[in-house]
Formats: structure tokens, C-alpha cells, sequence
């Protein structure tokens, strides 16, 4: 994880006249240090049992694997099921937390009648831990017999759908969304805060309505926000985890095993650390590429 | 002007709706903590009912839930307290001591961030478990202030950044050193930046469920593991779930809502304000 190519085109930052370098330095040194062991330490080693044998319950069967791992993971069924079921609950938290986050976000910059309130409301799912919010879902609301979903299904002579057993992965999808729709929603709304209303005053003296302001003004402005919603949120989304662990296991079937629960499973479930780790190594290689673009974009707006 | 009443009578609706539509989970458990347990699972859903305590008790009695809390108030105040001994020092060095080096040092650090939990999950278990420091409150620290490390120093250092260096020149002036312009001088004016800073870190330690629910079992799990225990079966008790969880998410909901402002800039390093 080297970003020097980043720095390319950004003007070096002299330090100011009379700066003590000297004196600063030993401030900066821990925590540089605690975050390096903390990266290369963990990295190391994952690459390392990769190319191990090493099962926890077979000590005897050990030594250099080679690709062996790898090759395991890529002709195993469940390793592509877990990819595509963790692309699929990616793109469509994306799509959800995004669109709606964006209507959201112009309709609480409109002035109404306790309007403060209503944003608190509206945000308050954020801060709700994991293994809550899924089990609420799971329980209080998607639950067919007892929840509320399946009572106002009842109430308008429906049949009341069971979540888990019917769609267990669009499921996690809305819970997941749930979590991660105010979090969009906050970070938009502080950008179309910062929008220029005058533009949008002069657009309308144009004759522009309402549609064409949000296209034509809103969104070019939103861009970047979104960029970066998007890019935070694949990187925390790439490997949901506790939703899956408090309500489905992975299950039915790997219907909802995702990369994250594959590598949990594989390694603290079968004890087979080589294969975990070698799992490991494609979740880091994932969000890599996630990351590069990531920082790229918030270095351009870093000054320091 | 009748289209704009037209339009802030669309805006309450549409704004209402959505807001209370997203809190509706939120505001069932709550509702659904004080019913008894046949009331919980009445159907159809019941908004009026007799409202009791019975299920907080219980969940006290049963599980010992104080022990969970104290874990998790434990675990992330030492983890926030840690990481604030690091980031302070290392945000001011960068904040008023800029190099060549700074630029990519703040982004390296941001970049440890997106190295994603799974990926280093074996190697830190095997660790514990040789360290035999698995389910203990001082392992789950050292993970959480190291977790929101980069975080922190990005946070402070933005709000660092914002104290006008003239005061600290003029301290420095005066003879003041480093030490005490940085006691004197810097800390006093940074008091909301780094309660805003530490008010995020204990929120996301807090919340953090994958680190939790892995490296611990008993002794030092947090809320977020006991409360996952009512994945089993006895998650059907919809009461005691709905009680244990209210009281889980109540302080950091309050938390939340103090403190959305700054959240935006901690969350998206600065990229967002």
C-alpha cells in the first residue's frame, strides 16, 4: 500500500521559515510506528499462511503449499458465490444509499416546519450498532409471523413474505441499506449546504424549474460528495460481517455468504488457516483498488 | 408565491414521511423493550398496551447485562483514551511542524485505514491466541485505538490547522517552548475540536462488531457481542432483545445527534466540509 505515485503533481509543501523540525519529529515517530507494525505485522503474516499448509486441527500437515491455497480458492464454488453475492450487496447498498441519500439530502435543504428534528430521525439508523439493527430487522420487523412487515402484509389480505427463507440476501440488503443510508444523507446534505444559492436564484430567474435546477446545478455540484460516499462506503461494504454472522450465517445454502464470512468460515469455523488466509489476501487486493482511488480523490483536496 | 407553500406542504410531507419511515425500527424497539413478551408478539401489532419493566429486569437478572455495558464503556473510552495519547501529539506535529513529509505521511495513514479487518483477521486471532490475550478488555483496546488511529490524527490535525498560528507565534515570542505552547496554548483552544474527535472514536467503538464478536466470547465482550447472543433461538424473545437493545444504543444515539456536524468531517477525512 505505497501511495508516493500520488504525490506526483502535488506541490511539495515547504516547511515555513523557522519551523523546528527537530522538535516535531519525535511527537510524529509513535504513532507512525504503531501504524506501521500494525499494517506490515498483520499483512506479512497473511501473506505467509497463504502459502502455507497450516490447518489448526492437522498440525502434522504443514509446510510451503505454494499456490496450492489459491488454486483451492479459485476452483471452489463458494469462493465465486461469495464474490458475486459480495457484489451484489455492494452495488445495490450503492444504488439505494446513493439515490435515495441524494433525494434526501435536496428535500432536507428545503425549509419546513421541524425540519431539525426530522434530520435527527432521519440519521439516527447510523448509530445504531450492527448486531442491533440486523437483529431488530430480523426479528421485530421481517419476522413472518410476529413482525410488522408480515402484519401489514396480512392487513392489506397479502400473503406475508419470510424474508430470510424466501430472499435471505436481499434481506441483508435492506438492512444493510438501512444502516448506511443516513450516513450517505448526512455527508450529501453537508454538500448541498455548501451550494451557492444565488446560482440556483439566477437559474431560476431563467426559467429553469425545479427538475432541471437539481440536474443541471445540484447534481454537477454533488459529484465529488458522491464520489466519495461511494468510495467510503464500498470499503466499509466490501466486508459487512456482523449483519451476516447474527442472522443468516451465510445461509441458506452460501445464499448470503459473503467474501467476509467465507474467510471467518474458513478460517475460525474450519480451522484452515492457509485457505483463510489466501482469502484474506483477495479481500486486501479488493479494497485496494478501491483505496487507490480513494485517497487519489482526497488528496487533491488535502492542503497542508 | 403560492407555489413555494405548495412546495414547503410537499417538503413537510415528503420530509415527515421519510424521516419517520427511517426511525420506525427504531422507534419499534423502544416500544416494544416495555411490553411484556406475549404483548411483543401479539399480532396484530399492538400500540397501546399496559407498559412494564419486566423485560430490562430480566435481562439484568438473566445475563448480568451490566457486565456487558461496563465491557463496552470500558473498552471504548480506554480504546479513545489511547488513541488520543498517540494522535494528539503526532496531529500537532503535523499541524504546526509541517515537512516535505507531512502530505504523504497524512495520506499513508489514511491508507492503513482501508487495509479491510478480513483480510488481516487470522493473523491477529492466532496472535491473541498465542498471546493469550483472546476475550481480554486490553486486547479489544489495543485493536480499537490502533482501528481509529488514522482517523483521530486526521480529524485533530484539520481542526489543528484552524487555531490561527499568530497565537502560537505570538507565544513563541514571548519565550513560551514548545511544551508549554503546546499545554498552554494549543490545548485550551482545541478543547471542542478533540471532544468532537473523541465523541467519534467512542462512537465507533462503540458500534465496532467485527473485531468483537471474533476476539471475544464472556469475560470482555461488549454490547455488540451479547446482544448477538440473541441470534439463537432466544432471539424469539422479542422483549428482552428489544430492552437489552434500547439501553445499547441509547447513549451513542444521543452522541450521534450532538455531534453530526463534525461527524461529516471525521468520516470523510476532510474530503467533505
Amino acid at each position: 500500500m505505497s501511495f508516493t505515485t500520488l504525490d506526483q503533481g502535488a506541490e511539495v509543501t515547504a516547511a515555513p521559515p523557522g519551523a523546528r523540525r527537530r522538535s516535531a519529529f519525535p511527537l510524529l515517530a509513535p504513532s507512525v510506528s504503531v501504524l506501521l507494525l500494525w499494517m506490515i505485522v498483520p499483512l506479512a503474516m497473511t501473506l505467509w499462511f497463504s502459502f502455507q499448509r497450516y490447518n489448526l486441527l492437522n498440525p502434522e500437515v504443514s509446510g510451503f503449499a505454494g499456490l496450492e491455497n489459491y488454486e483451492f480458492l479459485v476452483t471452489d464454488p463458494d469462493f465465486w458465490a461469495s464474490l458475486t453475492n459480495t457484489l451484489i450487496l455492494v452495488g445495490s447498498v450503492l444504488v439505494i444509499t446513493v439515490g435515495f441519500g441524494t433525494l434526501l439530502a435536496v428535500l432536507f435543504d428545503q425549509p419546513f416546519p421541524g425540519q431539525g428534528v426530522a434530520r435527527v430521525l432521519a440519521i439516527s439508523p447510523f448509530f445504531v450498532m450492527p448486531t442491533v439493527s440486523a437483529l431488530v430487522w430480523k426479528n421485530l420487523m421481517m419476522h413472518p409471523i410476529y413482525g410488522v412487515l408480515g402484519s401489514l402484509a396480512r392487513a392489506v389480505g397479502m400473503e406475508p413474505v419470510d424474508w430470510f427463507a424466501e430472499y435471505p440476501l436481499l434481506a441483508v440488503i435492506v438492512i444493510v441499506a438501512w444502516q448506511w443510508l443516513p450516513f450517505a444523507l448526512l455527508i450529501l446534505l453537508t454538500a448541498v449546504q455548501s451550494l451557492d444559492h444565488e446560482q440556483k436564484e439566477a437559474a431560476r430567474m431563467d426559467g429553469a424549474g425545479p427538475v432541471a435546477q437539481f440536474v443541471f446545478i445540484t447534481l454537477p455540484h454533488l459529484g465529488r460528495a458522491i464520489s466519495v460516499v461511494v468510495m467510503i462506503e464500498t470499503i466499509f461494504l466490501l466486508t459487512v460481517f456482523a449483519e451476516i454472522f447474527v442472522t443468516t450465517s451465510g445461509g441458506p445454502g452460501n445464499a448470503t455468504t459473503n467474501l467476509a464470512f467465507l474467510i471467518y468460515a474458513r478460517a475460525l469455523l474450519q480451522f484452515d488457516v492457509g485457505g483463510g488466509s489466501a482469502g484474506g489476501v483477495v479481500a486486501i487486493l479488493l479494497a485496494n483498488v478501491v483505496a487507490f482511488f480513494l485517497v487519489r480523490s482526497i488528496a487533491r483536496r488535502l492542503e497542508v | 408565491m403560492r407555489s413555494s407553500r405548495r412546495q414547503m406542504l410537499l417538503a413537510t410531507v415528503l420530509g415527515w414521511g421519510a424521516a419517520l419511515l427511517l426511525f420506525f425500527p427504531i422507534f419499534w424497539m423502544v416500544l416494544t423493550s416495555f411490553k411484556s413478551e406475549i404483548a411483543a408478539i401479539a399480532t396484530p401489532p399492538q400500540f397501546l398496551f399496559a407498559p412494564t419493566l419486566e423485560s430490562y429486569a430480566e435481562v439484568q437478572e438473566r445475563a448480568d447485562y451490566l457486565h456487558f455495558a461496563l465491557n463496552s464503556v470500558l473498552i471504548s473510552v480506554g480504546g479513545t483514551l489511547l488513541a488520543l495519547a498517540f494522535a494528539i501529539p503526532a496531529a500537532y506535529a503535523m499541524a504546526f511542524h509541517p515537512t516535505a513529509r507531512t502530505r504523504s505521511t497524512l495520506l499513508w495513514m489514511l491508507s492503513t485505514k482501508m487495509l479491510p479487518p478480513v483480510g488481516v483477521l487470522v493473523p491477529i486471532y492466532l496472535l491473541f491466541r498465542s498471546l493469550g490475550i483472546l476475550d481480554t478488555r486490553s486486547g479489544l483496546v489495543v485493536i480499537y485505538a490502533l482501528m481509529n488511529l488514522p482517523i483521530v490524527v486526521w480529524m485533530l490535525f484539520t481542526f489543528f490547522k484552524e487555531v490561527p498560528g499568530e497565537i502560537l507565534e505570538a507565544g513563541r515570542m514571548d519565550g513560551a517552548r514548545t511544551g508549554s505552547e503546546f499545554w498552554h496554548l494549543l490545548l485550551p483552544l482545541s478543547v471542542p475540536g478533540i471532544a468532537s474527535t473523541a465523541l467519534l472514536s467512542l462512537i465507533l467503538c462503540w458500534n465496532e462488531a467485527f473485531w468483537s464478536l471474533n476476539l471475544t466470547t464472556s469475560e470482555a465482550a461488549p454490547l455488540t457481542t451479547f446482544i448477538a447472543s440473541f441470534s439463537s433461538p432466544q432471539g424469539l424473545f422479542f422483549a428482552k432483545l428489544s430492552a437489552a437493545s434500547t439501553i445499547a444504543v441509547a447513549p451513542i444515539l444521543v452522541f450521534g445527534w450532538l455531534s453530526q456536524r463534525q461527524l461529516v468531517r471525521g468520516l470523510t477525512f476532510g474530503a467533505v466540509k
